[in-house]
């Protein structure tokens, strides 16, 4: 016993597949068609559905063993293609090889081996003395795997939502569709694959255009497929009716001397929605044409997927195309008279709309907002505009929005709301801002303040235009910095994929803006906004300030907070006072992602906010700038060494810096400590080596100018400060023992590194750089 | 152009397009009912929706109903909007297979040649939390305007629906209005003897939407949405589940009009429909829960 007994305990050898070498020949390999006919399938569903089918057609062959090539995948409203070209006509045969035991091993081995394999004796094959199960498996039909495969595909389609239908939905686990499966086309090289599913058994028919063709059409296989849809009226390959709506459209409104509003986007729906897309022009009363514009686009687009054009001056034209699926009798004269009649009842919809809300000036409606809450924790969209409209009016007083009126300013913040109890924004929510800014202009409100109100969610995405004009400028930041204040301070910041408030969003935008040069200490407005928070939850809670003064008695008589008395209420408020550091953490996070495609080194990033007195971004990226030119030279790399070095010492001294600091008087030749939290001893004297020397003279030299330029922003002449530092502390290094016996050097020199460390983070937290 | 002119020249009056919807269904095997005699916002209130389309038992039918909504009331001012106004209402249990081409045969019915008229189903799922009901279907778009909702429900109350029944609901005025060629619901001919909506309907409109907007009084309003909601509790308590859900129709009719008076705030809003659900659902449990017994020995292997 002992010897070794290979292959029986089953955890070495796995089959080894021998796949036989047979070549391809014609006659081996065939075309594939499955149509899954169904009732309408929405137009925004479709692309996912065809992508769905690729990969789970692949998937199921893949999993069989039948090698697919290039797939076709088309889509109607009412069917989904795959077609598969040159399919094997069945799966490759397998030669599975297990190897056993040695012939020479114990009985039991080989007694383990049979039963594993499930062989006897005789089956088994010996090869140099060993035994092999070598087991042959046969190719699998295509046929068989296809109709095994087609039910499975079904099951799993992952539609974004699914129904049951019919008699068999008296079982819960009836089939599920995204409406209900009519029929199902499989055909192998023509030859049927049967199969069956939900009732449906698969075969050759099909069906034409809903209008345009009557009965059933016989489909040989994938050659005569699509051209004999075409002659039942129905284009099958998406890509083909998305390029006959798009150009088709295009020439629609040429022929009427127009230009078409290209839109992708209903290019792609109104293919979707139709079998046989006829695109039709139609007009509209040019009375309309007083509405914005964009509410006409929107109203066309939204409702009614129509395009617009525009004349040749690129004004809006009162025109529209839409999308037919028939080729009329009459040549789509009634679809369009049709077309036109709603397209005119939802456009009076939209001037009932646009006159009745400039009947009421843009203040009164904002009156309305006190009944809208802006989050059940944070009050209501009122409360919001007062504190935004503080904010900005701060930011222009302050200057830190130059050129900035801060009577426009708050004006401007306390109407930018107004728009959302408008019935046009009731409507069509996606005008929010614009319609306030229509309505502003309408009414005569400064330029300045309506183009504030139109513009101050700016920028919403990535490539949209960021604010430069004073008032929107200082409005956008504020709406910006006051919701993420607000849901900081109510602990619903972003966690994971999950910002319900997008609030980074918020946060980009802020940025953004205040990259284009705008000088905010961003904790002086964090401040701000919370002190507004917190007086207002006062209000709501107590009534007013004067209540909650003679509720609580964290106060003393003039009102001022007695900090020796917890305030009895602070558990009451779903505002908390102390998210600062958070949100601008929060900043610094979001700044790294956007400086990231720059090319900015995060750790460069955290380096500076490490300093903690850094909450100007402007400031702050020129910092960062200048440093990330600095680590990149050779003084920059080595000063980072040194610093490390100095910091590590420190560390493992477990240095603290002295109650009283060391930099009252510094004598010539000496240093003077006194009793420091080590308990080093008191004050000794002892002269100092050159390279120690050298040191302090160079930081004497380099710590005024580093500070005059940091003062000035001149951050590279902060750097160049600190490069002379470089050769000093390699010195120091290089000679002089910090951990002297003498506790009044060590003492000393200690110090000395703490007060080089100090020096360099005068500029930034070089123990946050990463390398 | 000969069949343009021959539409046009014969289209239906409403009520011979009820007719013709009445005796095409009928002809499909649907029970043709009249409308329930409450007030109710929409067809799909109509127990014979409802509460029918609960349990596994067949059911096919078809009614017109009237339907309610004091907050569209415009005084009879507005062309489109009407505070009272019919649907059409078929509902088929099981779906059908061909739901779509019997929906299509009843288009043809009333007039709508599909090679001159641009049909098209287009995605719109339906829900109703005060019913605890939703389902998937499309509304119907005959040139480019919403015609008929149609669904394929899925869930009643709060109950997967076993098995799927399928809704079909078509705006009649629109229709009629299309079919006619008509800009203003008041004048759609009503018959074919000089009667139109107007002279049935505009007067009506008019005083039902001052009474709606401005005469109800509220008091009484909300004491019987109080009245309904304790008489839907004491109706479930003795097992008539029917008798329940004729009281939450009562109870959801009134908090449209309480809603109309502008008395209900945006709070209290979402307060009151939660009652309005839990009265619907509650009768749509007591009917399952009565007739459950019944229904599972009939149908061996069907659970609610």
């Amino acid at each position: 016993m002992g010897s070794e007994v290979p292959g029986v305990d089953g955890m070495s050898n796995s089959p080894t597949p021998f796949v036989s070498s047979e070549v391809e020949t014609p006659g081996t390999v065939a075309d594939f068609l499955l149509e899954l006919r169904s009732e309408e399938i929405p137009a925004r569903m479709q692309a996912g559905a065809r992508a769905d089918l690729e990969k789970l057609f692949r998937r199921e062959m893949e999993a069989a063993g039948l090698a697919v090539g290039a797939l076709t995948v088309w889509s109607t409203p009412r069917r989904l293609t795959l077609i598969a070209r040159g399919l094997p006509l069945a799966t490759q045969a397998v030669s599975e090889e297990t190897k056993g035991p040695r012939t020479s091993a114990p009985e039991q081995a080989l007694e383990g081996f049979l039963r594993k394999t499930g062989l006897t004796k005789d089956q088994l094959t010996e090869r140099d003395g060993v035994w092999f199960a070598v087991v042959e498996k046969p190719g699998r039909a295509a046929t068989d795997v296809l109709a095994e495969a087609i039910p499975a595909i079904i099951r799993a389609f992952p539609w974004p939502k699914s129904q049951r239908w019919g008699a068999a939905s008296l079982q819960p686990e009836s089939l599920r569709w995204v409406r209900p499966l009519s029929g199902i086309i499989a055909l192998l090289g023509g030859e049927v694959v049967d199969c069956e599913i939900g009732g449906i058994r698969s075969g050759r028919t099909t069906m034409g255009h809903r209008f345009h063709h009557s009965g059933e059409i016989t489909i040989d296989g994938v050659d005569d497929y699509a051209a004999k849809l075409r002659d039942a009226h129905v284009i099958v390959d998406h890509v083909e009716r998305e390029g006959i709506v798009r150009e088709g459209a295009k020439k629609a409104a040429a022929d009427a001397g127009l230009v078409l509003v290209e839109d992708e986007g209903l290019v792609i729906e109104n293919a979707g929605l139709t079998e046989w897309p006829v695109p039709l022009l139609g007009r509209f009363d040019e009375a309309f044409l007083e509405v914005p514009p964009e509410v006409i686009q929107l109203t066309a687009r939204v409702n009614q997927k129509y395009f617009i054009c525009r004349d040749s001056a690129g004004k809006l034209a009162n025109a529209f195309v839409c999308t037919a699926n028939i080729a009329a009798k009459d040549g789509g004269a009634m679809i369009v008279a049709g077309n036109r009649k709603v397209l005119a009842a939802r456009l009076s919809d939209a001037r009932f709309f646009w006159e009745q809300d400039r009947k009421t000036p843009l203040s009164v409606h904002a009156e309305k907002l006190a009944r809208i809450t802006f989050h059940e924790k944070l009050g209501t969209v009122a409360d919001k505009v007062e504190r935004v409209a503080k904010l900005a009016e701060w930011l222009a007083s302050e200057g830190i929005v130059p050129g900035c009126d801060p009577a426009q300013a708050r004006i401007a913040a306390e109407l930018c709301k107004a728009d959302l109890v408008t019935e046009m924004v009731g409507e069509f929510p996606e005008l929010q801002g614009l319609m306030g800014g229509y309505y502003a202009r309408a009414e005569g409100l400064p330029d300045a303040v309506a183009d504030a109100i139109r513009d101050h969610y700016k920028p919403v995405g990535q490539g949209d235009e960021v604010p430069t004009a004073p008032v929107t400028v200082a409005v956008a930041l504020a709406d910006k910095l006051d919701t993420i204040v607000g849901f900081f301070g109510i602990g619903e910041q972003p966690t994971g994929s999950r910002d319900p408030y997008a609030l980074r969003r918020a946060a980009i935008g802020v940025i953004r803006i205040l990259q284009s040069g705008v000088r905010l200490q961003l904790a002086r407005a964090f401040r701000l906004l919370a002190g507004e928070y917190h007086l207002q939850e006062i209000d709501r809670e107590f009534g007013s300030f004067e209540q909650y003064l003679a509720e609580t008695k964290s106060f003393d008589e003039s009102g001022k907070a007695d900090p020796g008395v917890p305030d009895p209420f602070a558990e009451r408020f779903a505002f908390k006072l102390d998210a600062g550091p958070a949100e601008l953490a929060f900043f610094a996070d979001r700044l790294k992602v956007q400086q990231r495609e720059a090319g900015v080194r995060h750790d460069l990033i955290d380096a500076v906010f490490a300093l903690g007195d850094e909450d100007d971004l402007v400031r702050l990226l020129a910092r960062v700038h200048a440093l990330q030119a600095f680590v990149g030279t050779e003084d920059g790399v080595n000063l980072i060494a040194g610093y490390k070095r100095a910091a590590n010492i420190l560390k493992k001294e477990g240095y603290q810096q002295p109650f009283v600091s060391s930099e009252v008087e510094t004598p010539a030749h000496g240093i003077s400590t006194s009793l420091d939290a080590n308990g080093l001893g008191a004050e000794t004297e002892y002269t100092r080596e050159p390279a120690e020397q050298a040191l302090v003279d160079a930081l004497d030299a380099a710590e005024p100018r580093a500070e005059a330029a940091v003062a000035a922003e001149d951050f590279t002449a902060a750097m160049a400060a600190l490069a002379t530092l470089r050769a000093p502390i390699d010195a120091f290094f290089e000679s002089v023992t910090v951990n002297d016996a003498d506790p009044a050097k060590r003492a000393g020199r200690l110090g000395l590194l703490d007060r080089f460390r100090a020096a360099v983070h005068k500029v930034a937290d070089f123990s946050r750089i990463e390398g | 152009m000969a069949d343009t002119a021959t539409t046009a020249a014969s289209p239906l009056s409403v009520q011979d397009m009820i007719l013709a919807l009445h005796a095409y269904w009928g002809a499909k095997g649907c029970l043709i009912l009249q409308p329930y005699d409450m007030r109710m916002g929409a067809g799909t209130f109509h127990p014979a929706t409802t509460l029918r389309s609960l349990g596994p038992e067949p059911w096919n039918a078809a009614y017109v109903q009237p339907s309610r909504r004091p907050t569209d009331g415009r005084y009879g001012e507005n062309p489109n909007r009407l505070q009272h106004y019919y649907q059409y209402q078929v509902i088929m249990k099981p779906s059908p297979p061909d739901l779509q081409a019997l929906y299509l045969g009843s288009l043809a019915a009333i007039g709508i040649d599909p090679l001159l008229h641009d049909i098209r189903f287009v995605e719109d799922d339906w829900e109703s939390p005060t019913l605890g009901a939703w389902g998937l279907g499309w509304e119907v778009w005959c040139d480019g305007m919403e015609v008929t909702q149609f669904t394929y429900f899925q869930q009643m109350g709060g109950f997967d629906c076993k098995p799927v029944a399928g809704e079909l609901t078509y705006g009649l005025e629109r229709l009629a209005m299309y079919i006619q060629g008509v800009d203003n619901v008041y004048d759609l001919k009503f018959n074919n003897h000089g009667v139109s909506y107007g002279d049935v309907f505009l007067e009506n409109e008019r005083q039902m939407s001052t009474w709606n907007f401005e005469v109800a009084d509220t008091e009484t309003l909300f004491e019987g949405f109080r009245r309904a909601e304790a008489e839907c509790r004491k109706a479930l308590e003795a097992k008539v589940p029917i008798a329940a859900y004729e009281q939450a129709i009562e109870a959801s009719h009134l908090f449209n009009l309480l809603q109309a008076r502008g008395v209900i705030s945006v709070q209290e809003r979402a307060s009151y429909m939660g009652r309005v659900r839990d009265l619907a659902r509650g009768s749509c449990e007591g009917y399952m829960e009565k007739y459950r017994p019944e229904w599972e020995a009939k149908f061996p292997g069907w659970t609610a």
